[in-house]
């Protein structure tokens, strides 16, 4: 019975053997082609090991690796026995290249980690197990390699047994299995080895082929970061997107977040072919049968658990040559959203050896460490043990766009009030969104101005809106200006008086004017009004804050409170 | 609850990036070889956005030295899918005669590295799919799925980004660009019992036939047409011939065969001993030429 793909790493310290050991299984297995071989023994000859068959040299692909004759990124490599198929990750041992290690392991459902007999469990397999562990890989195979150089001593093996046993306990790894091995000598590798008669359980490869790495009885509820929105004519518009959990039927009832909507699943394309339903892993465009506020980044889902947070606590892997400080901005990607992001706090980082907290104010490369990162707007997110997809996110640097971190989610703060993005004021047809009566604070700890939405409520024409909050205080009468649904909304006497599209609106002076975010609009006549919607219609992402700084004054009805302790 | 099939999982990951890179990078083109991964690539990309059609133009480098069969299997596609079909010939190489006879490495550089790089800074791309695969040679295998280069096109491989679960970033600066591989991850054995389980058309050089050939330095090459250099008395042979891999015909060996169907084609490479590549006569050279290419842009 095929038991499917088993994709893989090997980690573990330098010189450890890792790429010896796939090579091997490689061309034990005849898994290599002739050329290869052929390559590999010209190859060898001129390598360091003068004649003898160097199997690292199978893996390390890039000309400074051949030199330095160390593995500095992860190779991918494809192979198939009897009764599976493999990708296998082979990742660097250098500390220095911790990030492709990570790279690896992002990608594996199990990893064998080597140990060298005769050096015992280092800081370094250490740092890999605790990265797997982050990254969220369940099986684990602890390779005791080099048995051959400690006299194939059962006694040093159950040493190690007894570290590595500790070390599982500490992290909690679901799911572990040590074999004591030789790489070079190919004990227990591919074959049952004669030297080690103590050891009863099966060679690696034999272990690779049967481990089952199934997610034992997922009873995961549906849901779907949308990719796109797919608009090939007026008469569609399906979202397309992978589920990543449970299944989903036409007939099912859906929430859209974060727009908190709901809606019934009209039909369902499994790539280009109509489907009832379909399953986690699948690409899908799903059609509705209402219109929904949904785009790239929101998310579909059956399960009602599911909603948007403006604040994530992360424990993340630091993996940029600069240093993180409190305070940094970054984008963060998160599912199919990317958005502007700062890290408020760094609760501590970990040692990678002992696992102790050490309190810490900036990060370096490869360091561990628990955050706070407030989003610009609510995101639809989960702790990464919940849902998988919605817990895992990269930091992005903003100037170098390097991918500065990577890390999944422990917790989420800040929920937000479903039907977030829902229009402050509405009237028939015409709708205005609007940021009025958000709240605006000083964060003391990271030196940044937040904001929170405090009132979340729809106001239609004759309701009295509220004037006077923590950080605003607007006239009883005024105009506002929506600028990106352009529409305007009449205050009159703290009531919504009328909603007027742009294309019939003009401002008559008899109350003061702000837009849709509250600032006050510096126009005193209807010509400035007309001349600032206009440029801003024609202005772009580059023009913008000077637009902004010519029309808009911030302080005229608002203001900034300070607030020490966010969380 | 249905388990996904080996090729199901590659189909689902080569479609999540084709959409990533089509929702966030500002001018996608897809690279068209006419080679069968680049049959594969197009047939995900009309999957992936059904029933829409690719969001993006199609790219055909030509060397000028292609087999014929491939200069009009690329356009019968073309036409049969309406997707939109670039051609892009370096003309300067052209004018200066530069052939894969006389000029060796040269040929290579500067009617496919340079004139890629022509074709992208012409039209300004800023992302390019490519039908890489990681199996196929050393460096490829390192690299990463979303692989960056510099504004003058050159890739770095000591200092790649990392690339975490699915999380692509796509960020990047004025002039730069990426080269996007959707089918990394699969196999040559992946692409073929793919493109029999998807009936997927491609050019018939693939299947074994009679054709006119000569022996030079161990590899069967074709004579497609009449710029061909016989030497003195030479009279191509015919033979029943199939390649596993297409390119510009002087420069790709062809195996004897008389596999004609899919089947008895996988049958063959399952079977095979020799790794494709052995059959593209470039690389053949000191281990790393292929990184040093890459690293100047070749794709």
């Amino acid at each position: 019975m095929s038991k499917g793909l088993l994709k893989f790493i090997t980690c573990g310290s330098v010189d450890d053997g890792k790429s010896t050991l796939i090579g091997h299984i490689l061309y034990d297995a005849k898994l290599i082609y002739a050329d290869q071989e052929k390559a590999l023994e010209l190859d060898s000859k001129v390598g360091s090991t003068g004649g003898a068959i160097d199997y690292s040299l199978l893996l390390d692909g890039l000309m400074a690796e051949r030199e330095q004759g160390i593995t500095i990124d992860v190779a991918y490599r494809y192979f198939t026995t009897d009764s599976r198929s493999f990708i296998v990750a082979d990742t660097p041992g250098h500390e220095e290249y911790t990030r492709n290690m990570a790279v690896g392991a992002s990608f594996a459902e199990l990893a064998v980690i080597l140990v060298d007999a005769s050096q015992g469990v280092l800081v370094q397999t250490r740092r890999h197990a605790r990265i797997c562990s982050l990254m969220g890989i369940r099986h684990y195979v602890f390779a005791v390699n080099k048995m051959d150089l400690v006299q194939y001593s059962e006694e040093r093996f159950n040493t190690i047994l007894a570290d590595i046993n500790a070390l599982a306990g500490e992290l909690g790894l679901p799911d572990i299995k040590l074999i004591p091995l030789s790489a070079t000598a190919g004990d227990n590798v591919t074959a049952h080895s004669g030297n080690m008669p103590w050891y009863a359980g099966e060679p690696l490869l034999e272990y690779l082929e049967n481990v089952d790495v199934g997610e034992s009885g997922s009873t995961e509820k549906f849901y779907m970061p949308v990719q796109r929105v797919c608009r090939p004519d007026r008469t569609f518009r399906g979202f397309q997107g992978q589920v990543e959990a449970g299944g989903i039927s036409v007939g099912d009832t859906v929430r859209t977040l974060p727009s908190g909507e709901t809606a019934t699943v009209k039909g369902i394309l499994v790539t280009d072919k109509q489907a009832d339903t379909a399953y986690a892993g699948q690409p899908v465009t799903i059609s509705l049968d209402r219109e929904v506020d949904v785009s790239r980044g929101c998310v579909i889902t059956t399960d009602e658990n599911l909603a948007a947070y403006g604040t994530l606590d992360v424990s993340l892997l630091w993996t940029d040559d600069s240093e993180l400080n409190i305070g940094d901005d970054c984008i963060v990607k998160l599912g199919t959203k990317m958005i502007p992001a700062v890290v408020t706090g760094i609760k501590y980082s970990v040692d990678v050896n002992t696992g102790e907290h050490i309190p810490a104010e900036t990060l370096h490369k490869n360091e561990i460490a628990r955050c706070t990162i407030k989003l610009s707007e609510p995101v639809t997110a989960d702790r990464f043990a919940l849902h998988r997809t919605l817990g895992e996110l990269i930091l992005i640097d903003r100037v170098t766009n390097m991918t500065a971190a990577c890390g999944v989610v422990e917790n989420v703060y800040d929920k937000s009030a479903s039907g977030q993005e829902k229009a402050a004021f509405t009237d028939g047809v015409l709708k205005a969104r609007g940021d009025l009566f958000e709240e605006f604070y000083y964060d003391v700890n990271s030196y940044n101005v937040f904001h929170s939405q405090t009132i979340n409520s729809t106001f239609r024409v004759g309701d009295e809106i509220p004037t006077h909050g923590k950080s605003f205080a607007y006239p009883d009468d005024f105009d506002v200006i929506v600028m990106r649904d352009r529409v305007a909304v009449l205050i009159r006497g703290r009531k919504v008086e009328r909603l007027i599209s742009f294309d019939e609106y003009s401002y008559d002076c008899s109350a003061p004017i702000v837009n849709g975010r509250g600032f006050a609009v510096l126009a005193k006549t209807g010509e400035d009004v007309k001349k600032f919607i206009y440029e801003y219609e024609n202005s772009d992402e580059s023009t913008l804050p000077e637009l902004f700084g010519k029309w808009l004054d911030f302080d005229t009805y608002r203001k900034i409170f300070i607030s020490g302790a966010y969380i | 609850m249905a388990e996904l099939s080996h090729l199901d999982e590659l189909e689902a990951e080569a479609i999540y990036i084709i959409r990533e890179v089509a929702a966030e990078c500002e001018k996608p083109v897809m690279l068209y070889s006419i080679g069968k991964d680049s049959s594969v690539m197009l047939h995900l990309a009309l999957k992936a956005f059904y029933p829409e059609k690719p969001p993006f133009p199609f790219l055909h480098v030509n060397t000028t030295w292609k087999f014929k069969e491939m200069i009009k299997f690329r356009d019968e596609t073309a036409k049969k899918l309406g997707i939109e079909m670039l051609e892009y010939i370096n003309e300067d190489g052209v004018k200066r005669g530069i052939n894969p006879f006389d000029h060796g490495a040269a040929y290579t550089d500067i009617m496919k590295t340079q004139a890629l790089k022509q074709a992208l800074d012409k039209y300004g791309f800023t992302a390019a799919f490519g039908g890489g695969r990681r199996d196929e040679e050393k460096s490829r295998a390192k690299e990463r799925i979303f692989s960056f280069r510099s504004a003058s096109h050159a890739w770095d491989p000591k200092n790649q980004r990392p690339e975490m679960w699915k999380l692509y970033n796509t960020k990047i600066n004025k002039g730069e660009s990426i080269r996007v591989f959707p089918i990394s991850n699969w196999t040559e054995k992946d692409i073929w019992q793919y493109i029999r389980r998807e009936n997927i058309d491609i050019v018939p050089l693939y299947f074994a036939a009679e054709r006119p050939v000569v022996e030079r330095d161990g590899n069967i090459i074709m004579v497609d047409d009449e710029r061909f250099p016989l030497k003195e008395g030479e009279v191509p042979q015919m033979k029943s011939v199939r390649f596993r891999t297409l390119g510009c015909y002087p420069l790709t060996g062809g195996i004897e065969s008389t596999a004609s169907t899919l089947d008895e084609i996988i049958e063959e490479t399952l079977a095979s001993v020799e790794s494709e590549r052995t059959s593209r006569v470039i690389d053949n050279e000191a281990a790393g030429s292929m990184e040093r290419r890459k690293r100047e842009g070749y794709f």
